[in-house]
């Protein structure tokens, strides 16, 4: 070690520094570069934004309970949907998937750190001062920005004070995840180690590589948008004002340029969790381990073509309508590839069920139903009957909540006892896993049918004959919350009560392969400082 | 372990390149603004037209064979700061001949302000054979406290209008601008030309 450091110049890796482990105190938190340090953080981060973004998710459930008015008026609900999504969204996914990017892409490729670790504590830690300018805005006299996550204009700029708050908590929240996917993209390109060639590479590491392109792609792009519509209310520019000789449809054009990767972005990182996943409890290598990562790539280069599916009501033409329409159902193929071979990885397998395999198992069931809904709303002409309608929220829901963040959960589930050393409750997993799947399906399943009947979204209030399926919505809100207890507890007696907590085995999972399980279990503060072998052995997926 | 050096120097130098590419990817946003103007310019989507013709340029070639309805129609964006209508609701023309119609506005506050007509045609493949030679909607229009204005439009439908299209609409939609205009002011007159629409 010694003698290496000697030939490194500059380069040299900010870890050796501190062989003797963390810090004491808060400032190990503050200053630190360590790559499962800053992981740990975000996951926190983004547990507490999961918790935030759910209150408002039950004031909106609250207030839908029965048609009428009840507790908030039309302006404040608005609120409440526009922040729930933008917490949810950058608060809550984002953060949850960079911090599964932080602990486990080096491990799994026998990296020891990422390749910025100082670039990786800035890209944290301008994530709280994102939100709390975000969240700030309730405090502010005229609310919260309640133009909806998409932030059309010229609704958007009748936003009062909060909306240059708006705008820069989207330009920090744009900063910390580009230079948080740069990072990703050199660790992965630079810094695997010798004899991992990229098609042995696990695919958590491949959905993260791809991933981070399309962040480093399309956040930019959200970055000028915004900058555009700060310009717009304060400097006088006409982008989006027809007035001045601007076209608010242009806005949507360049919203959706970035909106439609963004999706991919929040779905491509569990993709990759489940691959790995999967494989581990059927006891058997990924099925059609090449297909999955063209698959992925496949994926991320239609999502740039096919943005106009969210504004076929606009008034695009009928060839630009088949175009979109088309290319959208494409993605149907890539994405059916996964799901087959998800399926074949299972089949006759030696399959065991425990917590973090049941959420994969969910989430491929799930997330399926939500891509055929998706489906449906990529057909345009039957997309003006569901268009800003509650199918397209059930829709999004049953992508994003049994997708992304059931892909999350299970992640932590499968490597909480790599991170802590002790395995978490299986008893609390399975009634935390049986908990969330009913109470997910009540919540969203109802909202197919009063979407398709007619009930429009973002709207306080609603016609009688929908009030039925939305109490049963709301029940299912109000009791799927709760459930989530019952995993951050589970989590925090392995975080921090440890006692009483069965200790776990470096391999934890008698089917586990890679890298990462390598290495003792709780992993030590610093891996991997000597590459390791990378021996056939530990990527019994590539062939 | 020098083999983690290089790594560590190549992931330096990788990151300049990804830096650069999230620069470009800044700027290509802004360049989706005239990426979509020439688009919808070249096409006629969106209801953008070629904006003005010279009246010099327009030569008559009557068809006097064809009928094709125009209607119009006016909109007033935002409260009701003007009163807005059209002299006719819809009228019969021969594509290639030039037709005069005129527009009626009333400024209905009791302070100045500023108007800006914002074109647009329907459906998409008339917008780009529908040429104007004069129209309130080239420039902004100042309006005294109560004043009432007739402004003229002088359009023609090109022959070539497809065989399929047998009405077209005009619509202009009426903004306040005061406050650009006001902006705008210290630069000079022929500037303002600037802000105003293409068509």
């Amino acid at each position: 070690m010694a003698e290496a450091h000697a030939h490194d110049d500059h380069g040299h890796d900010h870890s050796h520094d501190h062989a003797h482990g963390p810090d004491k105190g808060i400032m190990r938190w503050i200053k630190t570069t360590n790559h499962k340090d800053l992981g740990t953080l975000y996951l926190w981060f983004s547990a507490t934004m999961f918790i935030i973004g759910g209150l408002m998710s039950l004031a909106i459930r609250a207030e839908l309970w029965q048609p009428g008015m009840q507790y908030f008026d039309p302006e404040l609900f608005n609120q409440f949907t526009t922040m729930h999504a933008l917490v949810m969204i950058f608060g809550g996914v984002m953060p949850g998937f960079v911090g599964l990017a932080n602990w486990m892409v080096p491990m799994t490729i026998g990296a020891s750190d990422l390749a910025l670790p100082r670039v990786n504590n800035w890209g944290f830690w301008i994530l709280p001062f994102a939100f709390a300018l975000l969240l700030s805005t309730f405090f502010l006299p005229g609310g919260a920005p309640a133009g909806g996550w998409t932030i059309y204009p010229p609704l958007v700029l009748q936003t009062g004070n909060s909306f240059p708050l708006l705008v820069f908590a989207i330009h920090l929240m744009g900063i910390s995840s580009i230079t948080g996917a740069i990072n990703v993209v050199v660790t992965i390109l630079n810094m695997r180690a010798p004899g991992m060639t990229l098609l042995k590479m696990p695919l958590f590491a491949w959905s993260w590589l791809i991933t981070a392109y399309l962040l480093i792609a399309v956040m930019p792009v959200l970055a000028g948008a915004v900058t555009m519509l700060l310009t717009d209310k304060y400097f006088g520019t006409s982008f989006f004002n027809a007035a001045g000789g601007g076209d608010p449809v242009m806005f949507e054009h360049i919203f959706w340029f970035f909106g439609h990767p963004e999706v991919y972005i929040l779905i491509l990182p569990s993709f990759g969790v489940i691959s790995t996943i999967i494989p581990t409890f059927a006891r058997k290598p990924l099925f059609g381990y090449a297909s999955m990562v063209y698959a992925m790539g496949s994926i991320a280069f239609l999502s740039f073509i096919v943005w106009a599916h969210h504004m076929f009501t606009v008034g695009i033409p009928l060839a630009g309508e088949l175009f979109f329409m088309f290319s959208t159902m494409l993605i149907a193929v890539p994405t059916g590839v996964k799901v087959f071979n998800w399926v074949a990885t299972m089949w006759q397998g030696s399959m065991t069920y425990e917590t973090p395999m049941l959420f994969a198992l969910a989430f491929v069931f799930l997330f399926s139903i939500g891509g055929f809904s998706g489906l449906m709303l990529a057909l345009a002409p039957v997309d003006f009957q569901y268009h800003n309608t509650y199918f397209v929220v059930a829709h999004f829901h049953y992508v994003l909540v049994p997708g992304a963040v059931f892909g999350i959960i299970a992640a932590v589930y499968y490597w909480i006892p790599k991170w802590t050393g002790v395995m978490y409750n299986e008893t609390l997993g399975k009634v935390h896993f049986w908990w969330s799947v009913v109470w997910i399906n009540v919540t969203f399943f109802p909202q197919h049918f009063v979407g398709l009947a007619g009930m429009p979204r973002r709207i306080p209030d609603y016609a009688v004959q929908f009030t039925d399926f939305n109490q049963i919505s709301t029940v299912g809100a109000f009791l799927f919350f709760i459930g989530q207890f019952v995993f951050f507890y589970n989590i925090l007696r392995c975080a921090l009560w440890r006692t009483g907590m069965k200790p776990a085995t470096a391999r934890v999972w008698d089917g586990a392969y890679g890298l990462e399980w390598t290495v003792p279990s709780p992993a030590p503060y610093h891996t991997f400082e000597d590459p390791p072998h990378v021996t056939d052995a530990e990527s019994p997926w590539a062939h | 372990m020098s083999e983690e050096a290089t790594g560590r120097k190549g992931a330096r130098r990788g990151s300049w390149k990804l830096a650069v590419v999230v620069l470009f990817m800044f700027g290509f946003g802004f360049a989706m603004v005239p990426l979509y103007g020439a688009i919808c310019q070249l096409t006629g989507l969106n209801g953008k037209n070629n904006g003005m013709l010279v009246s010099s340029d327009v030569k008559e070639r009557v068809d006097s064979d064809r009928i094709v309805k125009v209607q119009f129609l006016t909109t007033v964006n935002g409260g009701q700061v003007w009163s807005f209508s059209a002299d006719q609701a819809q009228i019969e023309v021969h594509p290639g001949k030039l037709y005069t119609v005129y527009f009626d506005a009333k400024n209905q506050r009791d302070k100045d302000v500023v108007g800006q007509a914002v074109p647009s045609v329907a459906p998409w493949n008339a917008a780009k054979h529908l040429h104007k030679t004069e129209c309130f909607c080239f420039s902004q229009q100042p309006f005294k406290a109560g004043e009432a204005k007739r402004m003229p439009v002088r359009f023609m439908l090109d022959p070539q209008l497809p065989a399929d299209v047998d009405t077209v609409t005009l619509s202009y939609t009426f903004f306040d601008v005061t406050e650009l205009a006001q902006q705008n002011a210290p630069k000079s007159s022929t500037e303002q030309q600037t802000i105003s629409p293409k068509s």
